[in-house]
């Protein structure tokens, strides 16, 4: 198929996706119910269950799924790996530090914005020190020593917040662990509006960065010389990626595996240039998160499974399928003379 | 880029070159010696040029300083007369082509794909391919005969057909100069003389070519003129007759080494010997 042809047909999975989204849950409403309630019609608890807790739900799935798949893909690009995934550099570890420290102090308790503020400001850190650290004496990034660096800032973080949950209480560890485990619960319109305003210029930035990109890919001394500003690049992409990615993480806590998968199966269907690829793996993403989100609500009623343990369910078995694919095709990534 | 302006008297530039160097020094942080030291250059408009001399001599740093890939610590460097500074990477690359000794794609790519990289300094963040460079893509890919290779991965391809996609890939940008680092080291005679005489051909066109090359015999057949470094300093330049010579070849090899005059070709024939 035609990359035109995949873009209409995950375009089309995003809307009725979507729509069985918002159709599932707990409560018992029919069809019928549910399109009333979204046209502003019907019983008051119905428009409550269907716009005010599954529609912003089901988008933050769409901005959350889109923004971890696409920011795995310029990961990808950056570190010049099919395998590098949205949290390779320490993100999900400055923000769990956050976030536990809110969850510790009190302060997720009385303030529902706390957590994620806490998260967010946890991941800046994180995404800070890392290109701190990796800046060489010439003001050049590395990407080699970035990775490294993201490595073990990541495990700076994890042990910062194993500490704080060694002198919490059991409700507060339990929170915490559940939190990692990523949630899309609790997903209301003035959170989905704010990952909005921090999503999408982010999308729309990095599509434009889909070209040097793809020269990235090639190398970084042959992209300099086919005229890509190649240090700008790296760090734009760093930029924007990671900040897409902590918008997420301090929205629904960390959920593996999307962008991981998700862009490399994209890669499979449609090739490696990024002007595609980017698209088409925002929509795949979403997609994909709100189908995880529909089996983690309806699996085990009444419990909600953790939307990580779902996608970690799929992404590892899937994930092992492409290596072992990739495996057997010799990777086909090793050329020149 | 910062550079001192101590240009001697006796080396101004020439305005009707393409790659000028003078006075150059190149030394790579914690590295004992200069990996470039007063190397000065002039490669002309439209020559076919080759920079010869032992592994470890500075050609490929020689290419990098050229284009501001390394930064010089003295001396000048300027391409089509005008300094480093005055080009951005967009305009540079709209002008020099380079294939590099290796490159490594991350992900799978097609023939037809890595040569449309080419393409990248003539077009918009989003834009897409004009018939311009369509036509710029498939005259690319016809000259270095990779046309039927087009939809193949590069993983599935030849060490020769990969390095004939590279070189497609450089003159899809175009370039006034085209500049190689060992584009034939691993490829066999055939191969190897076909890339040669298609550089051969883009020079008689007005194209500029400098080539690095360990093969002496080759670059005196093809190079109008040689440029030979030892360790970062210039051993020799000028016609191939002039550069060849047993002395200076002997001393920058360390090796035993008769010149003789070749009847098939009526160049310069280098002869290893052996040591003793």
């Amino acid at each position: 198929m035609k990359p035109i042809t995949w873009a209409a047909v995950l375009g089309l999975a995003v809307v009725l996706v979507f729509l069985l989204s918002i159709l599932v849950g707990e409560a018992d409403l029919t069809p019928g119910q549910v399109f009333a309630a979204l046209l502003g019609e019907g019983d008051i608890n119905d428009r409550r269950i269907v716009v005010g807790l599954r529609a912003p739900r089901a988008v933050m799935a769409i901005l959350v799924g889109g923004g971890l798949s696409l920011s795995g893909a310029v990961f990808q690009a950056l570190l010049r790996n099919p395998l590098a995934e949205p949290y390779i550099l320490g993100i999900s570890g400055g923000a769990a530090t956050g976030a536990v420290l809110a969850l510790t102090l009190g302060l997720a308790a009385s303030l529902s914005w706390a957590l994620p503020a806490a998260a967010f400001a946890g991941a800046l850190v994180a995404i800070f020190l890392v290109l701190r650290v990796a800046a060489t004496a010439d003001d050049r990034v590395d990407v080699r020593v970035l990775l490294l660096a993201g490595v073990v800032v990541g495990a700076f973080f994890t042990a910062c917040m194993a500490f704080v949950l060694s002198i919490s209480d059991a409700r507060t560890v339990r929170s915490a662990v559940l939190w990692m485990m990523g949630s899309l619960v609790g997903s209301d319109w003035r959170t989905v509006w704010m990952v909005t305003l921090y999503s999408i210029p982010a999308v729309i930035a990095l599509v434009g960065l889909a070209r040097p990109l793809n020269l990235l890919a090639i190398g970084e001394e042959t992209a300099g010389y086919l005229g890509a500003d190649v240090e700008r690049v790296k760090r734009m992409a760093y930029v924007l990626a990671s900040l897409l990615t902590a918008a997420g993480v301090a929205a629904t806590g960390v959920i593996g595996f999307v962008g991981l998968i998700v862009p490399h199966s994209i890669r499979l269907l449609v090739g490696a240039d990024y002007r595609v690829l980017l698209p088409l793996a925002f929509l795949a993403g979403a997609v994909f998160l709100m189908l995880a989100d529909i089996a983690a609500r309806t699996v085990l009623p009444p419990t909600e499974v953790p939307i990580g343990v779902i996608t970690a369910f799929v992404g590892v078995p899937l994930f092992l399928l492409l290596l072992r694919r990739s495996v057997g095709a010799g990777a086909g990534t090793g050329v020149g003379a | 880029m910062a550079t001192e302006s101590t240009e001697p008297a006796e080396t101004r530039n020439d305005a009707s070159a393409a790659l000028w160097a003078t006075e150059l020094r190149v030394h790579y942080p914690n590295a004992p010696a200069p990996a470039l030291d007063s190397v000065s250059m002039t490669v002309p408009r439209g020559s076919f040029y080759a920079v010869l001399g032992p592994n470890g001599s500075g050609k490929s740093t020689l290419l990098r300083a050229l284009l501001g890939m390394v930064p010089h610590q003295a001396g000048q460097t300027q391409v089509f007369g005008r300094p480093m500074s005055d080009w951005n990477r967009r305009a540079l690359a709209q002008e020099a082509g380079v294939v590099t000794q290796s490159e490594s794609v991350a992900f799978p790519i097609t023939v037809r794909e890595l040569v449309a990289m080419g393409r990248y300094p003539y077009l918009g963040a989003l834009q897409s391919e004009t018939p311009t460079d369509k036509e710029a893509i498939s005259e690319a890919m016809q000259m270095c005969d990779v046309d039927n290779l087009a939809q193949r991965y590069l993983s599935t391809l030849s060490g020769g057909e990969v390095q004939r996609t590279r070189v497609a890939r450089a003159l899809a940008q175009e370039p006034n100069v085209l500049l190689l680092d060992e584009p034939t080291a691993s490829l066999d005679v055939r191969h190897e003389m076909e890339i040669l005489e298609l550089l051969r051909a883009s020079a008689a066109a007005g194209m500029t070519v400098f080539l690095i090359t360990h093969h002496l015999d080759l670059a005196a057949r093809f190079a109008d003129r040689l440029l030979l470094l030892d360790r970062g300093r210039v051993a020799a330049e000028g016609e191939p007759e002039e550069v060849l010579r047993e002395e200076t070849l002997k001393r920058v090899y360390e090796w035993p080494i008769s010149v003789s005059n070749d009847p098939a070709t009526g160049v310069p024939r280098v002869t290893p010997l052996s040591r003793h």
